[in-house]
Order: structure tokens, then C-alpha cells, then sequence
């Protein structure tokens, strides 16, 4: 397979006018942050909606001298983010890595590591729903008008109406901000935990959709709010008074899992790789307090 | 650790994809070759082409053995091998016209110059499970045995010649629209992203790319009653075309470059929905890759339904063009399949939210 894929196809799968294409997109996307910019996305081998607007951005941008990580929902293990990474090893001499710091560009599906990004660092999302309009008007051609004149009364609307029916906002994941004061955008589904990791940060954040065929980005020093109402003031997920069982982490994105055998309730860290780090840390530590 | 769903995610796929082929050929006696899956599931291939939008009969049949004969997938497969594929050349104009027909049918007339050709079609085969096929050994030589035919006629009776169109007699009466030809340069949907509302070359190019099933379920409902469009099928042929591209060194110059079977079809709609006012029937078109007249006939129905106004869902061209596509309903639909542990947190603690709210209004009340 890996054989096939080496000999057939070109570096990085896409060849290069796509590439330079997809580039060119994501140029523009970053000089009007938050805006959508469509694009016409190639079929990639993996699954439509299984993360081929981030592959198309990551191989668009990826070269000899990166490293790369790969996430799904914070997870470097994951069935899908392994997939993703076996192929891009397949069709590049680029070598992957755990850790975020050490990786140039990082691939994610509904997370943000926990530990920030450099200013030399790219963060690619696989982006399934780019449009967060779409939860008020199924239709592409409103939606885009509606941007264009900056008239989102309706997705407020539908925050006011969630208070009215719920009592509070009901958006778990793929909270809509606004971008820099102009666009309100889909920040993918991250959690509300992720969501002030965005605002004026030093790395770039780059936002695939291959399905709906658009990119868009949040540059570095970008303000990125989330919509809220004074009295009701946007929340994070809560994991007050939880710790990780593995690393002990008491301030970061918890996954809630049940043990196989007892069935019990417990915590652990969605982000593997910092999880892992933070374990071998304490390992260190425990074992240095040992002799 | 206790939680192992999705861990180990390296040997895991390894021994998934190793899977795969066991089950594709654990219980076989011998490979199939794709040879024989290019020759003898003729119909399946035209679909797989259609739907990957890749006109390569041989490459087809890999990926149907690949893909243990899923359609889907094969489509899928071609469309991700295609999308590597720089784009060289627009072919010439091809006047379907000129096709080579090996079939053709007009429902709106009984005799129609060149009169019609039945050709190779299940519609008049009754539908009886044929258990001979069990025993059915050898190829073509005892086939034709049997029916007491020389390859020689065989041969002739597939390799008819041109015949003139049946909407050209119409045309000719003036009872349907004559349009001058649009020398535009077509929309390109494999390089320009769609945007709306789009044009009508854009529409055609989804619309034959389109998935059978879907395509046939949405021009149904429009016959039903959620649509303005029943039409009437003026010419439905199936044959071959002959495809030029522009000599690269005169373009006044052209080059063949092979030929491929298609599935053409003209239909005829009511002059009520003229839109410019002319008691003139409308026409509708459909064109697939190989033989797939459900489809054909269907993207008749859309294509025409798409031109028409008014709020049914196969009047709607987002509706309708973004959600015939194998390639992404498929993939979306199936990501589902994906992990969503931290958006599912992200929605428990929404919920645990809302209860204490709820808690709270029924405490006070």
C-alpha cells in the first residue's frame, strides 16, 4: 500500500498547482480573519467529513523540515488521527512527533492542546459545519449575504431563545465568536474549554472544511469572542474539583471514562500528548524522591 | 487501562486492514479478475464511472474488486484517484448527435425516423430468477451457440449507425424552444468551488456525477407531487461518442482520443412552464457515463424540475445539488463513526446545566 501510494502520486499526495491553489486560498483567508473562503476542494483518500479540509491545508503547507502531530479530539492515538498520519507519512519524508512543542504543524479534530502555541507553530482544524448561520437558515446563498452585510440578529436570536426555553445557552461544542469585531465564525467543535486559546494568541490557527470547500483563519493577535449576553456571560465546561487519574492534571480538559472491568466513573486528560509528558514528569520526580 | 475504544489506534487499523482482505477472499476459490468484472458487471461499472465522474472502464473494475463490490466506495475510489489528476485538456465539443447507437427509444412518438431500437434492456425481460446461471460455464462461443448466431451479427447488431433527433422534429415544427448555443466557457466544478445561485453547466456536471439512488428517489418525489415536473421522454439513446481534444501544436487541428458509451436523454415538458411566455414545449436533458438510464432520465427530471420556481424540495438547487453526491453523503454520514467524546462532554455538561436550571423553575414553583 504504502509502496503504491509512494510510486503513483506525487509528494504529498496533491499535485502541486492544488497546492499552490490551497495556498493561495488560505493567504486571503488570513488577511480577513474569520471570513470564509471558498475553494474547490480535491477528493482526498480519506473520507469525505473524516477530515479532508485539514489534510488539504496540512499537505498544502507541509515540507521536508516540518514535524508534525496529529490529533483527534486531543487523542495522538486515535484510529483516525493515526490513519491521517500513516498517510501523510506515506506521501512525504515527514516525520511525526507526540509532542505539540516539537511539532511545526499540528493536525486537530476537536481540540486544542493544552499547551499554547508558538508563534512558529501552525494549527490546522478539520472543520465538519463552517457556517454558523447555518443553525437559523439552511441556505448557502442567504448565509453569504448575510455575512456580507454583517446581519446576525438571528443567530442572537436563537441564544436569546435558549434562555427563554432552558434557561441558559444550550451550544456545547462549536460555540460561534465573533472574529476581530467583523465575522462571526465556527471555531470546529472544540469544546468552550479551547475557546479563549483562540483569542489573541501567538500561533496561526488555519480552519479546513473539505466538504462545504472553505477555508478560513484566526492570525496571530486576532480578537476572537464568543456571543454572550451580559447577564449571561459565556461559561467553559466545568471540572471544578476533578483531577486527571493518570497525570493528575486539576486544570486541564477532562474526558469522563468508565473503567472497563468496575464500571467506575473517572477522569482523564484529552490531551495524550500532555498527559503522557506530565506522567513521565511525575514519574521522573517520584522515582528521584525514591533514591 | 480500562478505557481501550480507541486506543492502540497503529496495530489496530493494521490488523482492520489486514482484515479487510481476509474477508474479501477468505471464502473464495480463486481471485476474481478484474477482467471479468469489466466484462460481465457492465451496468455496475457505467455507475461507478458516472458517480467517480473518471470515464476508465479497467480502473473501475479494480475498484469494485477493491472495494468487494460496494459502489460507493468505488466511486469513491476513482474520484480520489481522479482529483490527483492534472487537468490537460477540454475536449472538443461533442454533438451527441453524431452518437454511434447501439440503443434508442421515444416515448412520445410510435415511429420515428430511423424507427426506435429496443438494444440490450432488462425492461421487457421478466423478472424471474434464472437459477441456470448456476451452471452457466464458458463465454461468449456458447452463447452464441446456443441463440444459433454468428459473432458476425452479434457484431453488426451492436455497431448501428446515426440516427437524426427525435427533438429535432419538433424543433422543426416549432413547438420546441429553439435556443441559440451558449459559447460560454463552462463552469469547471472540479476546480471552482459552487457558489449560489450557480449556472446551468455547473448544474449539469453535478447532476451527471450525481448518485443513482439519490437521483432517482429526489425525480420521483417531483413526479409524485412534491414538483411541478412529469415529462415525457423524447429521445432516450445509449451509444457511443467519439471524443477530440484540440491539437496542442494548431488548435485548429483536433486529435482522437478514444470513445466513450453514454446514455442520452431528451425530455419533453409541458409549454406551461415557459418562462418566457411561448407555447413551446421545454425541454429537459440528462447524460451519463455508460449505460444508466434511471439516472439519465432522472437528471432530465431535476435538471428541468431546477429551472422551474416555486418551493417544492426538488425546485430547490442547494437542496438538490449538494446532497446527490456519493462521495459526500457518504463520507459525512459515516463520520459519525468517528469519536465525538469531548463534543459529547461539551454536550453533558450542557445538559447537567439545563437540568439544575430545570430544578430550579420547578423548586419555585
Amino acid at each position: 500500500m504504502s509502496f503504491q501510494v509512494v510510486r503513483e502520486y506525487n509528494y504529498a499526495f496533491l499535485d502541486e498547482g492544488s497546492k499552490k491553489e490551497i495556498r493561495r486560498t488560505t493567504l486571503k483567508a488570513i488577511a480577513i480573519p474569520g471570513c470564509q473562503v471558498p475553494f474547490a476542494s480535491r477528493e482526498m483518500p480519506i473520507g469525505r467529513g473524516w477530515g479532508t479540509g485539514g489534510l488539504q491545508l496540512t499537505l498544502s503547507l507541509i515540507g521536508d523540515n516540518d514535524r508534525l502531530k496529529v490529533i483527534d479530539q486531543g487523542n495522538d492515538d486515535s484510529v483516525n488521527a493515526v490513519s491521517i498520519k500513516r498517510l501523510v507519512e506515506n506521501c512525504t519524508n515527514v516525520a511525526t512527533t507526540n509532542q505539540s512543542e516539537q511539532a511545526t504543524l499540528i493536525q486537530t479534530r476537536h481540540r486544542i492542546p493544552e499547551i499554547p502555541l508558538r508563534k512558529d507553530q501552525i494549527l490546522v482544524f478539520q472543520v465538519p459545519l463552517p457556517e454558523p448561520l447555518r443553525r437559523t437558515e439552511p441556505k448557502e446563498e442567504i448565509t453569504r449575504r448575510l455575512h456580507a452585510e454583517m446581519e446576525y440578529s438571528s443567530i442572537w436570536l436563537r441564544l436569546y431563545e435558549d434562555i427563554i426555553k432552558w434557561g441558559d445557552i444550550t451550544i456545547g461544542a462549536d460555540y460561534p465568536c465573533m472574529v476581530h469585531q467583523r465575522y462571526v465564525f465556527n471555531p470546529s467543535p472544540i469544546p468552550r474549554y479551547d475557546l479563549p486559546k483562540l483569542h489573541q494568541a501567538n500561533g496561526l490557527y488555519l480552519f479546513g472544511a473539505g466538504r462545504e470547500k472553505k477555508i478560513y483563519a484566526v492570525p496571530p493577535y486576532t480578537d476572537v469572542v464568543p456571543l454572550q449576553f451580559e447577564d449571561y456571560p459565556f461559561q467553559v465546561e466545568s471540572f471544578e474539583g476533578l483531577m486527571c487519574h493518570l497525570c493528575g492534571s486539576d486544570s486541564s480538559f477532562l474526558d469522563e471514562v468508565y473503567d472497563a472491568d468496575s464500571g467506575e466513573k473517572k477522569y482523564q486528560c484529552s490531551d495524550t500528548g500532555y498527559c503522557e509528558a506530565r506522567q513521565q514528569e511525575r514519574g521522573k520526580v517520584e522515582w528521584n524522591g525514591d533514591l | 487501562m480500562g478505557y481501550v475504544a480507541v486506543t492502540g489506534g497503529q496495530r489496530a487499523i493494521e490488523k482492520a486492514n489486514q482484515l479487510v482482505d481476509q474477508y474479501r477472499l477468505q471464502d473464495a476459490e480463486k481471485a476474481l479478475e478484474t477482467n471479468e468484472i469489466q466484462s460481465q458487471l457492465r451496468l455496475l461499472i457505467d455507475r461507478v464511472m458516472g458517480e467517480g465522474g473518471l470515464y476508465a472502464p479497467e480502473y473501475a473494475a479494480i475498484a469494485l474488486k477493491q472495494a468487494e463490490g460496494d459502489p460507493a466506495e468505488a466511486a469513491f475510489l476513482l474520484r480520489a484517484y481522479r482529483s490527483t489528476l492534472p487537468r490537460n485538456y477540454y475536449s472538443r465539443l461533442i454533438e451527441p448527435g453524431d452518437m454511434r447507437v447501439i440503443r434508442r427509444i421515444s416515448s412520445s412518438f410510435k415511429d420515428i425516423p430511423g424507427g426506435q431500437m429496443l438494444g440490450p434492456t432488462y425492461d421487457y425481460t421478466h423478472r424471474l430468477l434464472n437459477f441456470d446461471m448456476r451452471n452457466e460455464k464458458g463465454a461468449v462461443k456458447e452463447f452464441l451457440e446456443r441463440l444459433g448466431l454468428g459473432e458476425k451479427e452479434i457484431e453488426n447488431a451492436s455497431s448501428s449507425g446515426k440516427f437524426q433527433k427525435v427533438i429535432d422534429l419538433l424543433r422543426e415544427q416549432g413547438l420546441m424552444a429553439e435556443r441559440t448555443s451558449d459559447d460560454q466557457i463552462p463552469f469547471d466544478i472540479t476546480r471552482d468551488k459552487l457558489n449560489f445561485p450557480t449556472t446551468r453547466s455547473a448544474r449539469l456536471q453535478l447532476l451527471s456525477r450525481g448518485e443513482t439512488g439519490a437521483m432517482t428517489a429526489l425525480a420521483y418525489s417531483s413526479m409524485r407531487g412534491y414538483g411541478a415536473v412529469h415529462p415525457t421522454i423524447g429521445e432516450l439513446r445509449v451509444g457511443y461518442l467519439e471524443v477530440h481534444i484540440p491539437y496542442p501544436l494548431d488548435d485548429d487541428d483536433s486529435i482522437y482520443i478514444g470513445e466513450i458509451l453514454t446514455t442520452e436523454v431528451e425530455t419533453i415538458n409541458s409549454f406551461t412552464q415557459n418562462d418566457q411566455d411561448d407555447v413551446e414545449f421545454m425541454l429537459g436533458y440528462g447524460m451519463t457515463f455508460g449505460q444508466n438510464e434511471v439516472k439519465a432520465i432522472a437528471m432530465a427530471i431535476l435538471e428541468r424540475s431546477l429551472e422551474t420556481s416555486g418551493s417544492s424540495p426538488t425546485q430547490d438547487e442547494e437542496f438538490v445539488l449538494l446532497h446527490i453526491d456519493s462521495v459526500e453523503a457518504n463520507g459525512f454520514v459515516s463520520h459519525l463513526k468517528l469519536p465525538h467524546y469531548t463534543t459529547f462532554q461539551s454536550m453533558l455538561d450542557r445538559i447537567r446545566t439545563a437540568q439544575k436550571e430545570q430544578e430550579k423553575i420547578e423548586v419555585k414553583s
